[in-house]
């Protein structure tokens, strides 16, 4: 025993090398499966704090451009309203509202990486919890992974396990939409059935059908439709509606109705077992 | 001796906080052409003193890693990428500069080793560690040419980068 210590700490570069490189890899390992990056994940009010102050800084430098995505935005609001339209239907008394918008500032951001995260300047405190869906003005950013006190950090559409529910708009056609690693302007539609035809242009949109985004968010449209007989199911490639090299502002949404959906979901899978 | 001691110190800490804050505030938000990211906090790890204690340089660099992947949310991946080229430095050191007497607490910089030998130990490292950062990210060998291109304009970006540091900051310290 006496030796094997004596050995070990002749070799202690070695073992240190060893030792070190393992607990790398296994602190890695846990952040390859979403729901790995779902628990562990670093999101702490240290480094929210530091980007936060130089996402300060850096702000002034956008400002005017800002302003117009913004103006525009609530432009586009101020026609939804109820006194926009010209007719009010007065058999329409029943409106509950499923889904709430909360506004928050993109403090970092990457889109170069093969797994990308944004981390925003809501959290816990704000009304942010984990798996809330994340949109930019433009369309879908991500999914909430991880909630500090004062910040949250958003698996953005480039991350390599992101696989989000969509809708061909057109068709009405059920779809997947994943990230394939190479560009952050484009993802790639899969599972589109074989008798669809998709053109340039085609929108995608959000399902409705994960419970965390709203139907007919959109998504992107349609840049290529690879046509390949021999399948049942094709691919797409798809051109990012919001454009992640420079969000600024997103919008966390909180379905008001998650749990009672939730519930009444788990019930059905009780009674199957 | 105390003094030359807390001297090296002092400025190995500063050389920590300002490259890690310029990698994680800066550089990490460049994205030339879409995917290029420069890892200039490396020289941290380049720069410290040539004779430091084996097992401390595999430590400091472990810690160096996971800061940058806290900043990242990559836990593990800068960090491994570091203790492997903190494990091939003394080595690579003994292989470039076995001539060379290093002072206690000296850097192997262009100082001491001038600009050729420098570049020489700066492109093999980076290099090392470009390779096992970006296999590690994208975890297969699919693409392998794609991230291959990846790892050589990162290294060069990156050395290129290192070299303006080190331009910048000897040219304070002379005037």
């Amino acid at each position: 025993m006496r030796n094997l210590f004596a050995l070990l700490w002749k070799n202690q570069f070695f073992v240190l090398f060893i030792l070190l490189e393992v607990t790398s890899i296994v602190l890695l390992s846990r952040s390859y499966s979403y729901h790995g990056s779902i628990t562990h994940n670093t999101t702490s009010d240290i480094t929210g704090s530091v980007f936060s102050s130089y996402g300060n800084i850096s702000d002034y430098l956008s400002l005017a451009n800002e302003n117009e995505v913004l103006a525009n935005e609530n432009a586009e609001l101020r026609n939804m309203i109820d006194a926009s339209f010209l007719i009010t239907d007065t058999l329409y008394v029943y409106r509950d509202s499923m889904f709430r918008y909360i506004p928050a500032k993109v403090i970092s951001n990457s889109v170069s990486k093969s797994n990308n995260f944004i981390m925003i300047n809501k959290g816990a405190n704000h009304g942010i919890k984990k798996e809330m869906g994340v949109i930019s003005s433009n369309g879908v950013a991500g999914v909430v992974v991880g909630v500090s006190d004062h910040f949250s950090t958003i698996m953005s559409m480039l991350h390599g396990n992101m696989r989000i529910s969509a809708r061909i708009k057109n068709s009405g056609q059920l779809v997947n939409v994943i990230w394939d690693n190479n560009d952050y302007l484009f993802g790639t539609v899969i599972d589109i059935p074989s008798h669809i035809k998709l053109g340039k242009g085609d929108s995608i949109i959000t399902s409705g059908n994960s419970l965390i985004y709203p139907e007919g968010i959109m998504i992107g449209q349609i840049e290529s439709h690879e046509i390949n007989n021999n399948k049942n199911l094709t691919t797409a490639i798809l051109r990012y509606s919001t454009d992640f090299n420079s969000i600024k502002h997103l919008y966390a949404i909180e379905n008001i109705m998650k749990q009672e959906q939730d519930s009444l979901l788990s019930q059905f899978d009780s009674d199957n077992e | 001796m105390i003094q030359i001691m807390n001297n090296v110190t002092v400025r190995n800490i500063i050389r920590f906080i300002s490259l890690i804050l310029i990698q994680v505030l800066v550089l990490n938000n460049m994205n030339l052409s879409g995917y290029l990211n420069p890892y200039l906090y490396i020289l941290f790890i380049l720069l410290l003193p040539a004779n430091i204690n084996r097992s401390l340089l595999l430590i400091i660099a472990f810690l160096t890693g996971l800061t940058v992947d806290y900043f990242g949310n990559t836990l593990g991946l800068h960090a491994s990428a570091c203790v492997a080229i903190a494990f091939m430095r003394p080595g690579t050191i003994n292989l470039f500069f076995r001539n060379y007497e290093f002072n206690s607490g000296e850097s192997p910089a262009p100082a001491s080793i001038g600009y050729r030998g420098f570049l020489k130990y700066a492109i093999s490292l980076t290099f090392i560690h470009q390779i096992i950062l970006f296999y590690l990210e994208v975890f297969s060998l699919n693409n392998f040419l794609f991230t291959f291109s990846k790892v050589m304009l990162s290294t060069v970006l990156s050395v290129l980068l290192m070299m303006i540091a080190i331009l910048i900051t000897s040219k304070r310290k002379k005037s």
